[in-house]
């Protein structure tokens, strides 16, 4: 990975964390879900610099495009858009234990996660790790053949998830008649 | 780079963690779940590209998925709950505490 793809990736990995910060500590649901949406955008950097370019693109479209948008459309229809301290945070006490808790996963995950790596791919080396494709090979065709061969099943599975969402979805939004 | 994704990773999961613990509003605490379900994702591409596979690319597009799927079913709820108790403060949905 050269100094530029390290600046950027650097660049956008504090860029996610700082949105994600504020997105939590933000009153309003409206700023949030904006902050949020900063996050996912620097989250498809991320993943097209860790050569995952298709997975970017799709996060793009999914995450920022469609499931944020849905999230802006209800806290619209919700009128959630005045929204004070006292009715987004809990109470004092449970933030605190909530920070420690948070404080406790952070250093078991970090523990877990560079405890497992080898040491040649440790924090303080840039390594680029293996690469998936070399040069202009196209770099698609490995996800696809990857997800159209050995787990067709799965995601023939997962139009019918999606179907089964679509209804559940209708039926629970529908006016109740009887009521 | 793939250590500082992992960094990055834990960061934005314990973010996610800790606004579900945090906060009251139904609506937010979807978009904390969403957010953990974002740093699992980062996991999974930074450790698909230590392996020099594209197992875990697939396994993301699966997730994204499930995400899609769960945020419909989800909002959906959500607007119900408003529909019925006129708010999505969680401190007047507990009909299930003993």
């Amino acid at each position: 990975m050269t100094g530029f793809e390290q600046f950027f990736f650097y660049l956008f990995g504090l860029i996610a964390l700082a949105s994600a910060l504020l997105f939590v500590t933000r009153k309003s649901p409206v700023a949030a879900a904006l902050w949020l949406v900063s996050t996912m955008f620097s989250l498809a950097a991320l993943y097209i610099l860790l050569d995952a370019q298709f997975v970017g693109a799709v996060q793009v479209l999914v995450y920022a495009g469609a499931i944020m948008v849905v999230f802006l459309f209800v806290v619209m229809l919700l009128n959630l858009g005045q929204a004070d301290a006292a009715t987004e945070f809990r109470a004092n006490g449970t933030r605190i234990a909530g920070g420690f808790v948070g404080l406790a996963l952070l250093a078991e995950l970090l523990v877990v996660a560079l405890g497992k790596l080898p040491p040649d791919l440790g924090l303080g080396v840039a390594s680029p790790g293996t690469a998936v494709v070399n040069g202009d090979e196209n770099v698609i065709a490995p996800v696809a053949s990857a997800l159209f061969t050995q787990h067709l099943v799965a995601f023939e599975v997962t139009s019918l998830l999606l179907l089964a969402s679509v209804v559940g979805a209708v039926v629970l939004a529908k006016p109740r008649r009887d009521a | 780079m793939i250590a500082q994704a992992l960094v990055i990773a834990a960061g934005l999961f314990v973010i996610g963690v800790v606004g579900v613990l945090t906060r009251r509003n139904a609506l937010v605490l979807f978009m904390c779940v969403e957010l953990m379900l974002n740093a699992v994702n980062l996991t999974f591409v930074a450790l698909s590209r230590l392996h020099g596979g594209t197992l875990g690319q697939a396994f993301v597009v699966f997730v994204m998925t499930v995400a899609a799927a769960e945020a419909a079913v989800g909002l959906a709820i959500v607007i119900a709950v408003f529909r019925h108790f006129g708010t999505v403060d969680l401190r007047n949905i507990s009909l299930l505490r003993g």
